[in-house]
């Protein structure tokens, strides 16, 4: 029966079978009151029909403790809905810490992605089951969203100086499942869709090595471009240049020009390569130009990855913006906005 | 209509508002001040977006039969559906039972000669035919691709179609939502009879006073919202564009501030319209009237708080996010409120199975769907799978279409006599309500799956696996419009040969019922004095019938 005519799509990943548990629970409540309501009316309806052309009903204006019942019960029933979607969406909404980080670009009316180690793929997507997947999710152009019915998560993808929006999951059964952009794109909107293919850790190792379209390392990419662009002039890893180190820079706290901290994320370096005097640096003066328009969204991932590389590198002594103390013991880099 | 008293023979009123005072021609009708002709200008205006709009819907029904798509270009599926439902919400559904039903009968309901600012009404009727002929002429000159959200930076610069009319027209209709609502705030307050108490009010009157402070407070916001759009795309300033650093996520919280409080202004006079039908036509009070009334408000100011529902997946914090979940649930509980309570009145009632009590209950029956549905989309857990897909589709058309439709046009039923003067066909209209029940349900129900199983909407092709669930949908499109057809050709022939109605011939408890059917231009022959309390049939011995079976004393003063 699942097969013909299905009630709902594959369970495929660590999401789907809570989203199907939950949607359970508010079917069960719903059907019953929307049964409740209806064989009332249904039963009046018949047991009650006119007799006499001149009867009048019996005049009853209402009674208190009806009233309450039908406030409080269903506010109670409100509530546990509230609490058990709120703590699934939550879950979402953080992602675990050691997950694999896949870039996904949307643009009018495809999807580009690149796997950690810089291999390419258009409108397909290739994960491993059983290992967190983080995507993260940047337009070049108008909002899009990322949409995996099997995995019961989406997310939109929406252009902007600081907004890289994630969202993650863990594949739990291997196989092919559709996905959709979900946010009204413009003429092809609905063409924008594509393959997620869920393999085998070992399938997925050797699809990732073996893959002809394997770019460029992306480290490598971001490398090149970081002197190609003279990010280097300033950015000096000794910290003697016009601009912090970044040598250490990724994932910890970033000391800011107005007291703050923040976490030196993707989402933070992006803002600071096309907005760089939103959050500056303490002890730094807003002297970088901005680079909106001139680096394209996979450029920019590459010098993230290049920067996220330097982490390992040695922090200096002084010139990193680096907050005194703060380690990497960064929030999830999710929840910073 | 064999449970109506037998109706005497009735004779139209020797002068009305139809016919009195204006001499023949146009003239009298494009520069009356009359709120019941007024209401008529509207009625006819509204059905022409209605039919435009539904001509959208048909086509898109059609085009879905395949899974690549049977009718139209891409480009064309979009326009369809973007001008469904512009067309549908912001100049059928929005001024559809306020402008029409609620500027012919709140005067009357209360005891009033017009509204308070009858020049004021006609002239929110002018902005709404220009506001309108703005909408048609985008529709007309390459139409309109950006879905009726309006969602930038799509509208604001990437879309190549005629936004800007579109834009421009949907600003300017705004300042007829404001009028009217203002006009019927000030009506309510300062206009009411004699003996008319707020608790006295129909809750008809009561669920237009909610309506209409929604209208003043969150219409500004979306022309106002609209215009920075248009501004954004005719002179490249960035407010939305996030290459000049606008935000784009800005401007679904300004749309959605007022766009979901809109939907109670499509839902609460249709929620009104309920609330009269149902004690009419079970003939006695209706159950917790102080409950349906306080619970109009409470929609209509918490309404104003769950906006953000609409942007659970835009990236918005999760704790704003927590937040709005839990306010849209307790928006969720006056409605509830309003189902039970109409739902106990039908209990120990007298029921008929008049046409409009058909259209009440199916109404309840579609709005429960509909607001339980809600429930779903509210929660944050399920609203992550199914935003933005076919369950979201079919969820506001439950309550839109089952809803605020219903709502609509089993209100035309039930005051048509009073309007016209005349009865329609009853046997064809209890057909007609059941066939758009039956009609309805096929249609939208089958899109609860399809958005369950992933379909996102506003696609013109969609996976083969999909089909199936499509072509039940269009077949249920083709019922629903049957559904629709059939009640324009019995109202309309009704106005030429329909009975004589006479001025209650259901009969009902309202004021509006008090006078001449259709009633003079100044709606009382004498002011009204209001000694009763609403839906009281125990102590209206002019209504002419008996209690529980045993007669009334025999009734004096009856006229």
């Amino acid at each position: 029966m699942q097969a013909q005519l299905p009630l709902y799509p594959p369970e495929a990943s660590n999401f789907a079978p809570q989203v199907d548990n939950l949607m359970l629970y508010l079917t069960a409540i719903c059907v019953f009151f929307a049964g409740l309501i209806t064989v009332a009316i249904v039963y009046f309806f018949f047991k009650y029909h006119r007799k006499h052309p001149n009867e009048v009903g019996v005049p009853i204006h209402g009674d208190m403790r009806l009233e309450a019942t039908w406030i409080i019960i269903p506010a109670i029933l409100s509530l546990t809905m509230f609490g058990w979607g709120a703590a699934v969406y939550v879950d979402f909404r953080h992602s675990p810490a050691d997950t694999l980080d896949i870039y996904v670009v949307g643009k009018q009316w495809m999807w580009k992605i690149q796997q950690p180690n810089g291999v390419k793929e258009i409108n397909e997507l290739h994960v491993p089951v059983g290992r967190d997947v983080r995507l993260t999710l940047a337009s070049e152009d108008v909002v899009h969203d990322f949409f995996v019915p099997a995995f019961r998560v989406k997310m939109d993808v929406v252009p902007g100086n600081n907004r890289y929006n994630t969202m993650w999951f863990r594949p739990t059964k291997p196989g092919r499942y559709h996905f959709f952009c979900s946010q009204y794109c413009g003429t092809n909107h609905a063409l924008m869709g594509g393959w997620v293919i869920v393999m085998e850790p070992t399938d997925y190792a050797a699809w990732l090595s073996g893959s002809g379209s394997a770019g460029a390392d992306p480290v490598t990419v971001g490398e090149k471009l970081f002197t190609e662009k003279a990010c280097a002039t300033c950015h000096v890893a000794n910290g003697t240049g016009r601009a912090p180190s970044l040598n250490g820079m990724y994932g910890a706290q970033v000391l800011l020009a107005d007291g703050t901290t923040v976490t030196a994320d993707d989402a933070y370096i992006r803002e600071s390569i096309v907005a760089p005097n939103a959050r500056i640096v303490a002890g730094y003066q807003p002297l970088m130009p901005t680079f909106q328009g001139q680096l394209t969204e996979e450029q920019i991932i590459a010098l993230t990855a290049y920067i996220k590389a330097l982490k390992s590198q040695p922090v200096p002594a002084n010139g990193s913006g680096v907050a005194p103390g703060s380690g990497a013991a960064a929030a999830p880099a999710t929840e910073k906005r | 209509m064999s449970t109506t008293p037998p109706i005497p023979e009735h004779q139209l009123p020797e002068s009305h508002y139809l016919n009195v005072g204006y001499g023949a021609g146009i003239k009298s009708w494009v520069l009356t001040t009359d709120h019941k002709r007024i209401a008529l200008l509207y009625l006819a205006s509204v059905t022409v977006f209605f039919f435009i709009g539904g001509v959208f819907a048909t086509m898109i029904r059609i085009h879905l039969l395949t899974p690549e798509g049977a009718l139209v270009t891409p480009e064309t599926y979009n326009k369809l559906f973007t001008m469904h439902g512009v067309a549908m919400i912001f100049f059928f559904l929005i001024p559809s039972i306020p402008a029409v039903l609620g500027n012919f009968l709140i005067p009357i309901m209360i005891g009033a000669k017009d509204l308070a600012f009858p020049k004021i009404n006609l002239l929110s009727w002018y902005i709404y035919v220009i506001g309108g002929c703005f909408v048609l002429y985008s529709f007309s000159t390459g139409g309109l691709d950006t879905g009726w959200t309006f969602y930038t930076p799509l509208s604001s610069i990437y879309s190549n179609s005629a936004v800007t009319p579109a834009v421009i027209g949907i600003f300017i209709n705004g300042f007829s939502s404001i009028l009217t609502g203002l006009n019927f705030i000030v009506t309510i307050h300062t206009m009411r009879a004699p003996g008319m108490t707020w608790f006295r009010l129909p809750l008809f009157a009561w669920a237009h006073y909610a309506t209409s402070l929604v209208m003043i407070l969150g219409t500004p916001v979306v022309a106002i919202t609209l215009l920075l759009a248009g501004l954004e795309r005719m002179f490249h300033l960035g407010f939305f564009n996030p290459a000049m650093g606008g935000d784009p996520i800005l401007f679904q919280h300004l749309f959605w501030f007022y766009s979901h409080p809109a939907v109670y202004i499509m839902i609460l006079p249709a929620m009104g319209v309920v609330s009269e039908i149902i004690p009419t036509f079970a003939r006695k009070p209706i159950f917790g009237y102080s409950f349906i009334a306080a619970s109009s408000i409470a929609i209509a100011v918490i309404g104003f708080l769950v906006w953000a529902h609409h942007l659970f997946v835009t990236g918005m914090s999760a704790y704003s996010a927590l937040a709005f979940s839990f306010l849209s649930y307790l928006v969720a509980i006056p409605s509830a409120v309003k189902v039970f309570n109409w739902t106990a009145t039908l209990y120990k009632g007298s029921i008929s199975w008049d046409a409009p009590m058909l259209y009440a209950l199916g109404f309840i029956g579609l709005f429960t769907i509909g607001g339980l549905t809600g429930l779903f989309l509210a929660c944050l857990g399920i609203d992550m799978h199914v935003h933005d897909t076919y369950f979201v589709i079919a969820h506001f058309h439950y309550i839109m279409v089952g809803g605020a439709v219903m709502g609509y046009v089993g209100g035309l039923h039930f005051w048509w006599p009073k309007i016209t003067g005349r009865l329609y066909s009853g046997p064809l209209a209890k057909f007609a309500a059941i066939v758009l029940f039956i009609g309805f349900n096929l249609t939208f129900f089958p899109q609860f799956i399809l958005g369950y199983l992933g379909m996102p909407r506003r696609y013109h092709s969609y996976p083969p696996e999909f089909q199936v669930l499509n072509v039940l949908s269009t077949a249920g499109a083709s019922i629903l419009a049957v559904g629709y057809l059939l009640p324009m050709f019995y109202l309309i022939w009704s106005m030429r040969y329909g009975k004589i109605a006479g001025p209650n011939p259901w009969p009902a408890t309202g004021l509006e019922w008090k006078t001449d059917s259709p009633p003079p231009t100044e709606n009382f022959h004498v002011t009204p004095v209001v000694d009763w309390d609403p839906y009281d049939y125990r102590n209206r011995p002019d209504l002419g019938l008996v209690a529980g079976g045993t007669p009334l004393a025999p009734a004096h003063g009856d006229d």
